[in-house]
């Protein structure tokens, strides 16, 4: 397993927020500390934490949507940190985010097309005609119809508004996807879709994938390697396969032994 | 063999009316509770297992909601012939309701002492200083820690767990025989909610309350049931003792969510298949609409 | 949401979907989704309080605006000889007012000073706020903070004082009063948009644009001016119909319209004066007349209000 060219690294990353307390007085609130890991291509790393822990924070300032306090992310070797926003532009295509509830991440009173469009005709420069076109080609693949291209948002069912917010990610080919819970609002049944879904175009399009979540089956499910982060810190990081059967760290088996698995002991699967 | 049950229901059927046409939220379902039992009634979204237990206290309103057949016995009686002011006198003292969402549950205007106490006082008609006292027995009936000075919090002053501890505490004072609760962990971080779900299982062995508990997830219903009921938009398709449904599932459904569910241990099997290829189970039918046929 | 509101919801959208299934190319056209205005003006007509309310504006706004087909007489002059003749006279069927001028003539030209004073203001003032709102709201800076602050004084008086004393500075006259109004409006509906554009900044979807590396003036105006707009204008055609109030109150108060110059509020005055004589008929009708065309426009407010709301909307 070679680390030497991670897609993504994370170095000493720390985020810090000024504020203030029931009386009024100043102070910080270290929401992530000092966190550190990689990102191999190809692979879904697995960022695990309850509510509180920061991660979605860590979701937000690795792709330049939160600055950090401290620390450096790179892409491919190159530094995001720090850069203009006009500099930071040319990664942003390669870099997105699916929502937690894509029903909020669409802007309620632009039809889904032509939202997902939008970065391909104003970012990209490309016609009218090729974007729809890109768009259509996108919404079929996710399992969308046509048609569902000028509706709105609230018109579609959770599952649905899930796949928009894939195809919204994946439109200008991006190479690094950062899902933060993107299905725990989701039914069972949807929920199994979206993810299947997911490791197809995983594979189709060789992305790297950022999957934040507190479901520790679902990293099972998904990620080679995960990251435990608890009140800001990660306290472990590790292949999945080792983490979770033979979890290093007290706060590491909590979260396991509070996993609630759908058999009785002793049942045969 | 005869079994006592603590709740009979019998061929409910519930309609909505909607502008878009009439919806059968449910459909001829047959639910019973075991007495001393935790009965586990799960399905997805829309399948009308929150609408049942909502059903069940007869706290569906009138607007929209109409219960079109069936029979709800409970001690002996159907609570679909009562009248408000019998159900009144019924929900609380004889069956409790914890809900999902606790932060909604508890007024934010009142402290939680406050509003424990005047459930008691309502119910139990005693005068305040006992009313207090039991407030702080129920407290500590649900291991809220240092329940004297929590009495005195508001409920934003206390995390999630707390406060569905508070919801439960309430829903208890009255000793009901019955507990409907409602997705009650849904809301909480995992660690959180095998506390609370632990303290129905404690609840349930210590003071006998039969509960039937409505989730969405097959984990919940093996950690803490003794019996479960499967439904799916309105129907009751699989009833049963929980090792008989988790273990020997015979409706296809259930079959089926049970292998589309990410397990965090998994078999020698599942182990072999690379990571990359590995794939949950699928409902057949038109995946570009949530009403995909089941197969 | 209620768990009954839940259930309903997810009923509907299934029925809907049962209806729309795509079994085959056809299917797409007979599935094809309606633009968004046809279905705001679908789900306003649903509202038949707020129907009803437009149909009497329309045709209150109409009367006004074709005032000398529908009546001969001046709105000025008047036959003294016969003032104070009451409703149902020979010829002026809604009676004459103390100079003897016909009722129902100044009501019709009256109401189009009353209604100018009510609508221009708030329509001026509207994309001001919606710009002071917006630029304040969405990068919460220090000017635009300053500036909410700077509002804030003047929502310290009271919008009727506030109007009056203004007025009083001004002169009296049409223009004059159009511009008070204007002004006690500005903290009003700047408000408004200040606190829908706070409200709508922390959504996902602005967060979803700028993944896209969208810049603060796009962000501002593609993605959070339409949701502020929808939101500013339901706050609009409410404040249309407490400004008809407000207008007829500063020219009950004499600092409004110069007389002989109609408009309700100056009409409502005059007859205050004869109210003690048992003549009620010169106050009564241009003061129900206030009240009718107010709440006409509060209902539509509410229909719109209620048009515009995306989850009512259904196809």
């Amino acid at each position: 397993m070679s680390h030497d060219n991670p897609l993504i690294a994370v170095s000493e990353l720390k985020k810090v927020f000024a504020v203030r307390d029931e009386n009024g007085k100043r102070g910080e609130f270290v929401a992530v500390d000092s966190i550190s890991f990689t990102i191999e291509r190809g692979e879904t790393f697995g960022l695990i934490g309850e509510s509180g822990s920061g991660k979605t924070t860590t979701g937000r300032m690795v792709l330049g949507l939160e600055k950090p306090t401290s620390g450096s992310v790179t892409f491919g070797g190159n530094e995001l940190v720090g850069l203009s926003d006009l500099d930071m532009r040319r990664y942003r295509h390669h870099m997105q985010m699916v929502f937690q509830d894509s029903g909020s991440a669409f802007n309620p009173r632009r039809s889904v097309g032509a939202q997902i469009a939008y970065p391909l005709k104003h970012f990209q420069a490309a016609s009218a005609a090729d974007a729809r076109k890109k768009t259509l080609d996108l919404l079929d693949r996710v399992g969308m119809l046509p048609s569902h291209y000028d509706r709105y948002i609230h018109e579609f069912s959770g599952g649905q508004r899930q796949r928009l917010g894939i195809a919204r990610a994946l439109v200008t080919d991006a190479d690094f996807v950062v899902l933060d819970e993107p299905t725990a609002a989701l039914d069972v049944s949807v929920q199994a879709q979206i993810l299947n879904l997911l490791k197809d175009l995983q594979r189709e399009r060789k992305l790297t994938m950022l999957l934040i979540t507190h479901n520790l089956a679902l990293v099972e499910h998904m990620c080679e390697h995960a990251g435990v982060l608890d009140d800001g810190r990660l306290v472990e990081v590790g292949p999945v396969d080792r983490l979770l059967s033979n979890p290093g760290t007290a706060i590491t088996r909590k979260l396991v032994d509070a996993v609630l698995e759908p058999e009785l002991a002793g049942a045969a699967r | 063999m005869t079994v006592h049950n603590a709740l009979d229901v019998r061929n409910l059927s519930v309609d909505f009316h909607t502008d878009a046409g009439v919806v059968h939220a449910v459909k001829n379902a047959n639910i019973s509770v075991r007495e001393g039992g935790i009965l586990g009634l799960v399905g997805e979204s829309g399948s009308g297992k929150s609408v049942t237990s909502l059903a069940v206290l007869r706290l569906l309103g009138t607007s929209r909601a109409r219960i079109t057949s069936g029979e709800i016995l409970f001690r002996g009686e159907n609570l679909l012939t009562k009248s408000d002011k019998e159900m009144r006198a019924i929900r609380g003292p004889h069956i409790g309701l914890v809900s999902q969402n606790a932060l909604s549950a508890l007024d934010p205007s009142f402290t939680v002492g406050a509003q424990l106490i005047e459930v008691i006082r309502v119910h139990q008609g005693v005068d305040k200083a006992t009313a207090r006292t039991k407030a702080l027995e129920a407290l500590e009936l649900v291991a809220l820690p240092d329940p004297k000075r929590r009495m005195k919090a508001y409920p934003h002053e206390l995390s999630g767990g707390q406060r569905q501890r508070v919801v439960i505490a309430i829903a208890l004072s009255c000793r009901p025989e019955l507990l409907l609760a409602d997705e009650p962990t849904t809301a909480l971080d995992a660690t959180v909610q095998k506390q609370i779900l632990d303290l129905l299982i404690t609840i349930n062995s210590e003071l006998g309350t039969s509960i039937l508990l409505v989730t969405h997830d097959f984990g919940v219903v093996a950690h803490v049931c003794t019996d479960v009921t499967v439904m799916r938009r309105g129907d009751v398709l699989e009833s049963g003792t929980v090792e008989q449904v988790l273990n020997r599932p015979q409706h296809p459904y259930t079959q089926g969510l049970m292998r589309a569910v990410p397990r965090l241990h998994l078999n020698d099997a599942t182990r072999s298949v690379p990571r990359a290829d590995r794939r949950l189970f699928e409902f057949r039918g038109d995946t570009t609409k949530e009403n995909a046929d089941v197969a | 949401m209620s768990v009954v509101t839940e259930a309903v919801d997810a009923g509907r959208s299934l029925l809907r979907a049962n209806r729309s299934r795509a079994d085959g190319p056809g299917a797409a056209e007979a599935d094809a989704p309606k633009p968004q205005w046809r279905l705001a003006v679908r789900a306003f007509s649903r509202d038949k309080m707020a129907v009803v309310s437009l149909i009497i504006l329309v045709l209150v706004a109409l009367a006004a605006i074709f005032a000398p087909l529908l009546t001969p007489y001046s709105p000025v002059a008047g036959d003294p000889v016969e003032r104070l003749a009451g409703v149902g006279t020979d010829g002026h069927f809604l009676g004459l007012d103390g100079q003897g001028r016909d009722i129902w003539t100044r009501l019709l030209y009256g109401g189009r000073n009353s209604l100018m004073v009510a609508v221009v203001p708030v329509l001026v003032v509207f994309p001001l706020a919606l710009l002071i709102g917006l630029f304040a709201g969405f990068q919460r800076s220090r000017a635009g903070e300053t500036l909410m602050r700077v509002l804030d004084v003047l929502f310290a008086f009271p919008l009727v004082l506030l109007a009056i004393a203004l007025s009083a500075v001004l002169g009296a006259g049409l223009g004059n009063v159009m511009l008070a109004i204007g002004i006690t409006l500005i903290p009003y509906m700047a408000r408004v948009a200040y606190t829908a554009t706070v409200q709508e900044s922390s959504k996902d979807y602005l967060e979803a644009a700028r993944a896209y590396g969208a810049n603060p003036l796009l962000l501002m105006f593609r993605e959070l001016m339409p949701n502020v707009v929808v939101q500013l204008l339901v706050y609009a055609t409410t404040l249309c119909g407490l400004m008809i109030v407000v207008a007829a109150g500063l020219s009950f108060l004499g600092v409004g319209v110069i007389p002989p110059t109609p408009d309700w509020g100056i009409m409502t005055a005059d007859g205050k004066n004869v109210l003690l004589e048992g003549i009620y008929h010169v106050a009564t009708i241009p003061g129900l007349l206030i009240l009718v065309v107010s709440l006409a426009f509060n209902l539509i407010g509410d229909g719109v209000r209620d048009a515009l709301d995306p989850r009512k909307q259904t196809s």
